[in-house]
């Protein structure tokens, strides 16, 4: 069976924003089955609001549509291409729900659109609960007992009659938000409660709980002549009770016996049949009692998910590039494996390594959150580590996810958990938190054994054991005393055996050394005097029964290594590490463009990264992949066996990667540093230096001071003046950065640094930075490229929406800006480029200003590529990543110019508008104020001729369901009321209604607003008001806006943001976006949606 | 039932795994108690198998006789071993090759440990081997002889040699039983010869038959007087050139009844009628090998395990009329014939699994099939 060639135009959904649960693993999927659908012929029509994206890149499809991820949006599409097929199974979720939505509504079969990859009754089947249940025990599958209620009293009535323990799960939710666990009928009630309301349909699951027994998934593949394979088993370290996505999962399985995997592989291909995912790949996910065998099915996903991404980075199997070609016709035998070219792709991996991830959660991002996991998704990125043995992985994904571990304990973290008394810990790893597992290593540190920690976290014994393996080998390095700690002396004590059997556990050097007391490069010194050399193996689908023509590399230790290194000069890329808020897949876009730039110009491309479901980690990205840990001694490894051969390492790229490779600059020879050098990133980053740079460039900033103490704070305030920004030095993403407008909050914010700085977070001696905060200003972005001959280009000036104050990662902002006077535009340019002069840089620089009443404040400057690269690409057509590497790597912009590579523009003839993406609806109980402190996990993009429309687009793009009808709800802090009076005169003559706080109201009412009813202070509420919560709950409001002076839960906004966000009401914090969007809501009333691909507006704007 | 774990305590002894081309690999030979003296511990044919599950099926099947089965999968002994999944009675392998052997074991149908098992039948377990160096080496340099010990490394390495691998020896002739084994059931009678029979097979033809199984040395008179419906020949180890006795027994028998081989009973079976079997550089043994079933082109995943092979042409040349069923897509190498008109089936592969998948057990049904009709 052939590729069809009854189609010719093929439809792509992606999956919109990163969110919790839905992350860079579908532009990895997507950009996949972009790039196999063009080699097939076919004409691709993609859709994704996400800009940050790969597959969002023009080249990838025939015509791309950055806009909106609604059914309405995607008819027009499809009314526009007229595509015949759409493949939903590469975009996550998102893409699946609206497919299902588009086949419902009859738009498909209006349209003669074919569903491939997977049909609506399979989608339907895996999806709703009821359906998929009753397929299980036609094929005599068991799953778990449980009962569907659309009320609180049936649900109750379920629970009872199934007893507690008790799952809910909401129906048609993505990566399980709202569902949890209930010990007893309170519990129950809330949670219920919580899931009716999370559910699209009001549909919740109550089902029988089988917390405890052991968790495995299953990666299904299957053609259409009905071959299948199971590409790789997952065995999750944490049991049943935690969401697969915030567990520490192993590849392959561990602990079942043949007999039992068998069982479970018949059972999944039973599963794939009977659904009917007819070709590509699924997941299914069981549980297994560990006490006798008995098998349930948990789930199926009957599409790629973040599974197989992780599956695909473990095996080198890509599941999505192959799930498209089955997509499009042909067998699993018609495609050939590309690791070994020589054979198919019809065959099961077998690995001769362990491979372990590690989730990353934020929990410090959202006081008032308990960090403990469940069955709903919390986590916000993960590592992979790839070992010989599960100890060496599981030591290798620790160093990998940053949080300043050096592996599993063996550093100065251990400092936390030392001198908690057994019991103590043993009962903390109980429940299952972020720290788990440094618990129960710090347990059996203090002695407790493995049948202690298996009755208390029902972690399998294997497992535990594996981990007291590595407990008891720090004993050998423990009690040594050194007299000069030199290499050789080490190495009179310790022989390669000994380095050998703690390398082999995947103990760090960094580790070892603190053991004992010795520094690190003597440590590594005497580990080579021993001869245990770190080696690299290859990851090759075949467990090196076939040859591997793919570079895939993983360190370890062990008798031979594979790297062979070529006749091309080399560079290495290092990639941005796990997710986080603040440092995501931007990063990885710019990486992997670098990569593609330096391929086309000759060079070997090698990746360094450990993010399992980013497109820098596919085999294919780059010439040669290394999956290790971003830590020093793990890159000096790879640039050692890098430099050991073949053609010179031209340089290291540190600069595309956000911080994380920045900070691994400091490890690596400043001459091997590409581009912008360590001196310059650390005199943008140094306070004083930056100070003196502008001061010499004439460039106002905002008045500020460093301080160490609250009375230093203090007197520097009198200089300053309220309101000040303060905020930690050397932090990310605004972490702990506040706002303060008088004495009484600066002490307070004093209070919580010091918290901070207790928990770790932040160094005591670490100092403090206060500004003058310019209140109103409006910030600027502006990203640009500089050659090392002097050279400028300005890749774009992003006006924010939000004022100043709010982080520039949670802001929306513009390309072009709207309101900046020619004049203003003209110094940001001479600004940006007078620091880029002075600063000397070489690819890419970013420069945050703040502009107040004409008038321009530098915040700061990072030589470096931020995270407005790919949006600004996106919106101007240059590839401003593309451009600055290939600076980096020597050549200059009027080279780069003349060749073609980029064409200067000029402004465009349309608006591009980024809007940030917060992930409040996870944290119900979380503030959902935007502050300094960065909390979005991914952003959108809205494109018009009209600004409003394009802020509109943005706004729908986001999640945010701005209201055609009905009340608004308006909550203003003194500061923000005069400007509600154009707010409210605006929402009043597009026929809204006008619902406002007491104040509010009274201040609109002095300008003639009517306002139809007025909402009390919480516990104060007099006759004839209404109660802010009860109002918001009854669902008559589309829209709050609720801004608010200081921080902190401790007024009414706090209870009207988080009712808003509990009951899924849009709701606004600062008065520039509310602006805007009355300006939306104008745009939308006034006329419909036009959609128009990237390939169209880039077109029109040559 | 309950959750089963245990750990072990055994002591590692520093040796070598040394080929007969030089090569030598450290590692620990893993004992419950010291080893007495230092030297070889055993020699054997290294193969490594790629199965990522099954390590006690593995060590247990006869075929794997006077042979060093090497894991890839690193992490061997996590879920200890069972009285239910012995291939036979005990391990067959000559030793056991792995990079890391688990001290704990963790199931609940777990009886005991891979290293009691090894330890019974005195097969070194021999750990912290780089396994993976070991299965390249040998994927270029083909199948070697070795040995397993402890002291000097010249000395080890003096003692191994190319004797030790299986080319030219018959092993499978003693490798089954030496009296006949009834196992009585429901359905036609049918006779197995057992060149080394795994027990998963017994299991698999008792669901069809009356079973009766016989030694390999039996003659085809003493096969046939049983009054069989059908013959199967087993699977076994070593090199089927070398067993000079099974031409004049499945000549006798084929044609008479149907015949069903698998493995080196695919190999017999196809020598018997005038093929030549060959040995590959270094085999098939794992558990995700696809083979192409050309009736209808689908594909199964299979449990294979073979050094010798069937050579294709010599098969289409064969005095019999012989039609290729199965092929391996990796590499082509014949997998399956029949021979429509002696109502015989063979395949190269382990229809029956343990360890590996169950794709292909539609095979005994279709020998029942063959059986049922010719009655």
């Amino acid at each position: 069976m052939p590729r069809r060639d009854d189609l010719s135009s093929i439809l792509v959904i992606g999956s919109g924003p990163i969110v919790i649960g839905q992350a860079c693993e579908f532009d990895y999927s997507g950009t996949q089955a972009c790039r196999v659908l063009k080699e097939e012929g076919y004409r691709v029509v993609l859709a994704n609001s996400n800009p940050a994206t790969i597959m969002t890149d023009p080249g990838f499809a025939d015509a791309t549509y950055i806009e909106p991820l609604e059914a309405t949006v995607l008819e027009a599409i499809i009314a526009k291409e007229r595509p015949d097929a759409l493949l939903p199974t590469l975009g996550g979720q998102t893409a699946l729900n609206l497919a299902m939505q588009l086949h419902e509504s009859g738009v498909l079969t209006s349209y003669g659109v074919e569903l491939i990859g997977a049909n609506a009754l399979a989608i339907e089947t895996a999806e709703n609960r009821e359906l998929f249940k009753a397929a299980m025990q036609d094929i005599g599958l068991r799953v778990p007992r449980s009962g569907f209620a659309y009320t609180l009293e049936e649900a109750m009535e379920v629970a009872v009659e199934i007893g507690f323990p008790i799952v809910v799960r909401p129906s048609y939710i993505l990566g399980g938000a709202g569902t949890g666990i209930a010990k007893d009928e309170d519990e129950f009630a809330e949670i219920a409660r919580f899931g009716l309301a999370a559910s699209p349909i009001s549909e919740i699951l109550v089902e029988e709980s089988i917390a405890g027994w052991k968790e495995f998934e299953l990666e299904v593949m299957r053609d259409g002549a009905d071959n299948a394979v199971i590409v790789c088993s997952i065995e999750n370290l944490d049991p049943m009770g935690v969401h697969t996505g915030d567990s520490i999962t192993v590849a392959p399985a561990q602990t079942l016996t043949d007999v039992e995997y068998q069982l479970m592989r018949d059972a999944a291909f039973r599963v794939i049949r009977r659904i009917g995912v007819e070709t590509g790949g699924s997941n299914i996910q069981f549980a297994v009692n560990p006490a006798d065998g008995e098998m349930v099915v948990i789930e199926m996903n009957p599409r790629v998910s973040r599974s197989s991404a992780l599956a695909s980075k473990a095996t080198g199997f890509p599941i999505a590039k192959i799930a498209t070609k089955l997509a499009v016709g042909y067998r699993l035998d018609e495609v050939r494996n590309d690791i070994t070219r020589l054979t198919p792709a019809s065959f099961e991996p077998s690995i001769d390594y362990v491979v372990t991830k590690v989730p990353r959660w934020a929990f410090e991002k959202f006081p008032g959150v308990a960090p403990i996991l469940s069955t709903r998704m919390q986590s916000v990125g993960e590592a992979m580590a790839i070992g010989r043995t599960f100890a060496e992985s599981l030591q290798k994904a620790l160093r990998s996810i940053e949080l300043g571990r050096w592996g599993l304990g063996a550093d100065p973290a251990d400092k936390e958990l030392e001198g908690v008394e057994v019991g103590e810990l043993v009962s903390r790893a109980s429940v299952a938190t972020p720290n788990r597992i440094f618990e129960v290593e710090a347990a059996m540190r203090a002695g407790a054994s493995v049948e202690d920690l298996y009755a208390t976290t029902q972690i399998d014994p294997w497992f535990l054991h594996q981990i007291m393996r590595i407990v008891q080998e720090k004993e050998a390095w423990k009690g040594h005393e050194f007299v000069r700690g030199t290499a050789s002396e080490i190495a009179d004590v310790f022989s390669k055996r000994d380095f050998m059997r703690a390398k082999r556990l995947g103990f760090s050097d960094a580790q070892l050394a603190h053991l004992l007391g010795v520094d690190a490069v003597e440590l590594t010194g005497a580990r080579k005097l021993v001869g245990v050399p770190t080696i690299f193996k290859t990851v090759d689908t075949c467990a090196a029964e076939f040859e591997a023509k793919t570079p895939y590399h993983y360190s370890s230790y062990d008798a031979e290594t594979e790297v062979r290194t070529g006749a091309k000069p080399k560079v290495i890329i290092l990639g941005s590490g796990p997710n986080r808020i603040g440092q995501g897949i931007e990063f990885d876009y710019c990486c992997v463009h670098a990569s593609y730039a330096l391929r086309e110009a000759g060079y070997e491309t090698i990746m360094v990264n450990c993010n399992p479901e980013t497109v820098s980690t596919d085999y294919d990205t780059s010439d040669k992949l290394y999956l290790e840990p971003l830590f020093p001694e793990d890159l000096r490894e790879v640039i050692e066996a890098e430099t050991a051969g073949g053609a010179p390492l031209h340089g290291v790229i540190v600069s595309l990667g956000g911080q994380t490779p920045l900070k691994l600059a400091q490890s690596i020879s400043p001459a091997l540093v590409l581009g912008t050098s360590p001196d310059s990133i650390d005199a943008a980053e140094d306070r004083k230096r930056w100070a003196a740079l502008c001061d010499e460039l004439r460039i106002p900033q905002p008045a500020g001071a460093t301080v160490t103490s609250l009375p230093e704070a203090l007197a520097a305030v009198t200089d300053i003046g309220y309101p000040v920004l303060v905020r930690p030095s050397y932090v990310l993403g605004g972490r702990a950065m506040e706002i303060v407008y008088d004495r009484e909050e600066l002490v307070e914010a004093f209070s919580r640094l010091e918290k901070l700085s207790a928990e770790g977070e932040h160094a005591k001696d670490r100092p403090i930075l206060i500004d003058s905060f310019l209140e109103d200003a409006i910030e600027v972005d502006v990203d640009a490229i500089r050659d090392a001959g002097g050279d400028f280009l300005l890749g774009g000036i992003m006006e924010h929406i939000e004022e100043a104050g709010i982080h520039s990662g949670d802001s929306a902002c513009v390309i072009p800006p709207i309101t900046l006077a020619a004049d203003t535009i003209a110094t940001l340019e001479a600004y940006t480029r007078a620091i880029a002069d002075s600063l000397e840089v070489v690819g890419l620089i970013n420069v945050q200003y703040a502009v107040k009443a004409g008038q321009v404040f530098v915040i700061e400057a990072n030589p470096r590529a931020s995270r407005t690269v790919p949006f600004v690409s996106k919106a101007t057509a240059v590839p401003l990543v593309k451009i600055a590497t290939l600076i980096m790597a020597g050549e200059s912009i009027a080279s780069l110019e003349a060749r073609g590579i980029f064409e200067r523009k000029g402004e465009a003839p349309y608006y591009s508008v980024k809007e940030a993406v917060l992930p409040f609806s996870r944290f119900p109980s979380s503030d959902t104020l935007l502050g300094p402190e960065m909390r979005s996990t991914g952003e959108v993009m809205g494109i018009d001729s009209d600004f409003a429309m394009a802020f509109a687009k943005s706004q729908l793009a986001a999640g945010q369901n701005l209201p055609s009808e009905g009340d608004i709800f308006l909550s203003l802090a003194d500061k923000d009321k005069p400007a509600g009076v154009e707010l409210a005169k605006g929402l009043d003559s597009l026929g809204f209604g006008l619902v406002a706080t007491s104040g509010t109201a009274d201040f609109l009412k002095r300008y003639g607003i009517e306002v139809a009813n007025v909402v009390g202070k919480l516990g104060e509420i007099k006759e004839g008001e209404l109660d802010a919560v009860s109002l918001i709950s009854s669902g008559s409001v589309g829209l709050v806006v609720n801004t608010p002076r200081g921080r902190g839960p401790r007024g009414d906004g706090y209870h009207i943001r988080t009712a808003a966000n509990k009951y899924k009401v849009p709701c606004i914090t600062t008065m520039s976006a509310a602006l805007a969007a009355v300006r939306a809501l104008g745009a939308m009333a006034a006329g419909d949606l036009v959609v128009k691909s990237i390939q169209e507006h880039h077109a029109e704007s040559a | 039932m309950a959750v089963i774990y245990r750990t072990e305590t055994f002591s590692a002894t520093p040796g070598w795994l040394v080929l007969s081309d030089g090569t030598a690999f450290e590692g620990e030979v893993v004992s419950a108690d010291p080893l007495e003296s230092e030297g070889v511990l055993a020699g054997g044919e290294v193969v490594f198998n790629t199965a990522l599950t099954g390590y006690q099926e593995v060590a247990t099947d006869p075929s794997y006789a006077g042979q060093f089965v090497a894991f890839t999968n690193p992490q061997i002994g996590n879920y200890g071993c069972n009285d239910t999944d012995m291939e036979s009675a005990k391990v067959r392998a000559s030793g056991i090759v792995v990079r890391d052997y688990s001290e704990l074991y963790s199931n609940y149908r777990a009886t005991g440990s891979l290293l009691e098992l090894t330890g019974a039948a005195r097969v070194p377990l021999f750990s912290g081997v780089d396994t993976r160096a070991l299965t390249r080496h040998v994927r270029s340099h083909g199948a070697l002889g070795a040995v397993i010990g402890t002291g000097s490394r010249a000395e080890l390495a003096a003692a191994a040699g190319e004797h030790l691998t299986t080319t030219g020896k018959d092993l499978a002739s003693g490798a089954g039983r030496s009296t006949r084994l009834a196992v009585p059931g429901e359905g036609p009678k049918v006779v197995a010869i057992d060149y080394g029979m795994k027990t998963s097979i017994i299991r698999q033809l008792a669901q069809y038959f009356d079973l009766v199984v016989l030694p390999a040395t039996s003659t085809a008179q003493e096969v046939l007087s049983e009054s069989p419906a059908g013959v199967f020949v087993s699977n076994g180890p070593g090199d089927p050139a070398a067993i000079t006795h099974s031409d004049a027994q499945l000549q006798g028998i084929m044609g008479k009844v149907p015949l069903f081989g698998i493995c080196l009973g695919h190999q017999l079976i196809a020598r018997a009628i005038g093929a030549r079997t060959y040995k590959l550089e270094f085999g098939h043994h794992g558990g995700n090998h696809p083979v192409s079933r050309l009736s209808d082109r689908v594909v199964e995943i299979t449990s294979q395990n073979h050094n010798y092979a069937v050579d294709r042409e010599s098969l289409q040349s064969a005095v019999v009329p012989a039609k290729v069923t199965h092929v391996n897509l990796n590499d082509g190498v014949v997998e399956g014939f029949a021979l429509p008109d002696e109502r015989t089936i063979s395949v190269q592969y382990h229809p029956e699994a343990a360890p590996g998948p169950h794709d292909s057990f539609y095979l005994f049904e279709q020998f029942y099939q063959m059986v049922a009709e010719a009655r």
